[in-house]
């Protein structure tokens, strides 16, 4: 890639700082610029975005038919797996899961619950009703 | 305190904390692309049994932490490292570099660092940040991918170095040490050794590892599954997993085009250290390499768009990575030729 030809398409990361990129100068020397994003990869993240949305949304579905606990639609909220979030909070992956189902979660003391709370980043009370307080 | 550093803004990660740490110890002479080189950096692998983020998992580049330790271990810098399972103990203990006076290495996950954009924090572990003073309550952050310095609170500094998940880094530090007099200043001749084995390193990595996933035959195997993509996952699953490969290729820290670039600028350098000519010419075919890594992007693009979507286009996409594997695989069976001064 030729040092001119490096790409300019401000993406997410653009907007905060910009990248650095190696490229030729016209003597064919390797030197770096600067670069603000590039359409590629900006829809590439547009894509595994918009599949994130997709998850979060048939979570969110699942969790009103009562078919899961309102931790999936968190875990799927922030991108985890039930191993991830088993890391954060320190319950055991079979934890993790059981928590999952609804009746199991309804029966949860409020200092476990607390520890899911602060792991996903929200008041324990938004934690049950998936609405923002 | 603040401990004078100068913050120099790398493509990589770990290339900019590698030279950064090493220019702490007065190494001033290791640049990002000679990082990447001497730590034989450059790699690819596909594995298709894990799954990262939902997706296939793809890398471009070697191992977290091999390029620091290779590196460090080419120049006859001792490093230290350490993991923690308190996180009082990982406080204290950056705090006693600090107060000792150096900069230290971080590793930690980017889900909870406050200063990268929401669309970039997904949870990844293997990144790589300088800690060079702290003032009250905050760190003095240097990021190589970021234009400035930052800095981060204690509470968001423990966060991010105790990260979960994969590669979950452990509240893990690593800087050069200091007592380090049989190191002294890096020499032209352990430089031009470093760059040597590295070359060779990568050369076994890239072509002889057996099986099919790794180094060359990895990128073959990856075109001959794209090509099954669409059958298998339909085209819109199949053009996730195509965007995860463009993310893994060109997301900030490669320098564009997998690292293939940065590889190229590396031999370049490498050639003021061993001068044969071949060097300048094998860089010429990573620099396609990389174009071509980018023009491979561009069509998979087109199908996570949905611009594309027939199986010509998939077969396309999948013969552009045959062509990548033969165009790297004859570039390191001639690096496999050069004549090396040491």
């Amino acid at each position: 890639m030729k040092k001119e030809d490096i790409p300019q398409d401000t993406g997410a990361f653009g907007k905060i700082t910009k990248e650095v990129q190696y490229a030729i100068d016209a003597g064919g020397n390797y030197t770096t610029g600067l670069s603000k994003g590039w359409e590629v990869k900006n829809s590439a993240n547009d894509a595994a975005w918009q599949d994130i949305e997709e998850r979060v949304h048939a979570a969110r579905e699942k969790v009103m038919k009562k078919e899961a606990s309102p931790l999936l639609y968190f875990m799927e909220l922030k991108l985890m797996d039930v191993k991830v979030l088993a890391g954060y909070t320190g319950f055991r992956a079979w934890r993790v899961r059981r928590h999952l189902r609804p009746d199991v979660f309804k029966k949860l003391s409020d200092r476990r619950l607390q520890r899911y709370a602060e792991v996903f980043e929200v008041p324990v009370e938004e934690l049950k009703s998936m609405m923002p307080q | 305190m603040k401990i004078p550093f100068e913050h120099i803004q790398a493509a990589h990660c770990e290339n900019g904390v590698t030279s950064g740490l090493l220019r702490s110890v007065g190494i001033t002479r290791i640049t990002e692309p000679l990082a990447f080189g001497i730590g034989s950096g450059l790699f690819f692998t596909y594995i298709p049994l894990l799954k990262v983020n939902n997706g296939p998992a793809f890398a471009f580049r070697t191992m977290p932490g091999l390029i620091f330790k290779r590196t460090c271990q080419a120049l006859d810098v001792p490093v230290h490292r350490e993991k923690f399972r308190s996180k009082e103990k990982a406080q204290k203990r950056l705090d006693a570099c600090l107060d000792a006076g150096h900069i230290v290495g971080c590793q930690v996950g980017v889900f909870y660092l406050p200063y990268f954009p929401k669309e970039y924090r997904f949870h990844f572990n293997a990144h790589n940040l300088i800690i060079y003073g702290r003032e009250g309550d905050r760190y003095l952050v240097s990021d190589p991918v970021m234009e400035m310095t930052t800095t981060l609170s204690a509470y968001e500094l423990e966060r991010v170095r105790f990260a979960r998940g994969v590669l979950a880094p452990k509240g893990q530090l690593y800087y050069p040490e200091h007592n380090a007099d049989k190191g002294g200043p890096a020499t032209d001749e352990l430089i031009a050794r470093g760059i040597h084995k590295g070359i060779a390193r990568n050369i076994r990595d890239m072509l002889h590892i057996p099986g099919p996933i790794t180094g060359v035959s990895g990128i073959r195997y990856t075109g001959s599954r794209i090509k099954r993509w669409r059958d298998k996952l339909g085209v819109k699953k199949a053009g996730l997993w195509l965007a995860q490969l463009v993310r893994m290729q060109e997301e900030i820290g490669t320098g564009g085009g997998g690292f293939r670039y940065i590889y190229a600028a590396f031999l370049q350098e490498a050639h003021a250290f061993h001068p044969d000519d071949s060097l300048i010419r094998i860089s010429d075919l990573f620099t396609r390499s990389g174009d071509l890594w980018r023009d491979a992007a561009i069509q998979a693009a087109g199908i996570y768009k949905g611009r594309l979507g027939s199986q010509a286009d998939f077969d396309q996409l999948g013969d552009r990575l045959f062509e990548i594997a033969a165009l790297e695989k004859q570039a390191f069976q001639e690096l496999s030729k050069t004549k090396w001064r040491s």
